[in-house]
């Protein structure tokens, strides 16, 4: 599934990084911690997060992640979004938090 | 092939632009996908190490034809005990850095597991060297 359809489908805000819309979404990883997500992460998958600082871009990536979702209707800071758009990762918002959030997409994409 | 970073401690927006400078170089020699990976995944903890904890470091990364040698250090308080700063989970971060999400304590074993050979160096109020090797 291609992240504006997982965008769409889940009513997430698309925030920044337009330019990634078509990467397809293999998964999904659900983390704080950055050198968690760093080590544990995968090609493809959806970040869910709160974190909303320009090192969350660079995680992604270096990792190949297919986008990050920011939870509790979050938005990404000024250096994050213009990242997000040199990188081509699109940044998702959704009013839900991370459980919720990590449960929709997971029913979505299992 | 030789190539020569700067970081400076405390710089959190420049953070992993020597690691996506070392993973574009690596895709071009069409290195293998998963080595890239690894060695991505090491050099960034490393860069990180160094903004997050030292005032100034370098990274030397040498590509050669059967492995990738790096060799990271800095100009920083140095490592007291570096067993207890290998354990998962043993952070001296600060809270800042925390809030952040970084200083999880995971970072120096993140560079052992993706590395196939690692080395620290470190002293007391001077620096701390990480070499690591990874072979293609």
């Amino acid at each position: 599934m291609k992240v504006s359809e997982l965008a769409e489908k889940l009513g997430f805000e698309i925030v920044s990084g337009k330019e990634g819309l078509d990467k397809q979404v293999v998964g999904g990883y659900a983390c704080d911690l950055l050198s968690d997500v760093m080590g544990n992460a995968g090609e493809g998958q959806v970040w869910v997060t709160l974190q909303t600082h320009k090192n969350v871009m660079a995680i992604a990536s270096l990792k190949d992640l297919a986008a990050i979702v920011l939870v509790k209707g979050l938005k990404p800071d000024k250096d994050m979004e213009a990242q997000s758009h040199e990188e081509g990762v699109p940044v998702l918002s959704t009013k839900e938090e991370a459980f919720e959030t990590a449960g929709r997409i997971f029913e979505l994409i299992k | 092939m030789e190539f020569e970073f700067e970081v400076q401690g405390g710089d959190f927006s420049n953070a992993g632009q020597a690691s996506s400078r070392i993973k574009k170089i690596l895709k071009q020699l069409n290195v293998d996908p998963k080595t890239i990976k690894r060695t991505v995944v090491a050099l960034y903890e490393g860069e990180v190490n160094i903004v997050a904890h030292a005032w100034k470091g370098k990274i030397k990364v040498d590509i050669e034809t059967e492995k990738i040698k790096a060799r990271l250090s800095d100009e920083g308080p140095g490592i007291a005990n570096i067993d207890q700063a290998m354990r998962d989970g043993y952070s001296t971060a600060s809270e800042e850095v925390r809030e952040m999400g970084f200083g999880a304590g995971m970072g120096l074993s993140n560079m052992k597991k993706n590395s196939d050979e690692m080395e620290i160096h470190s002293e007391v109020s001077q620096g701390t060297t990480v070499m690591i090797v990874n072979y293609l």
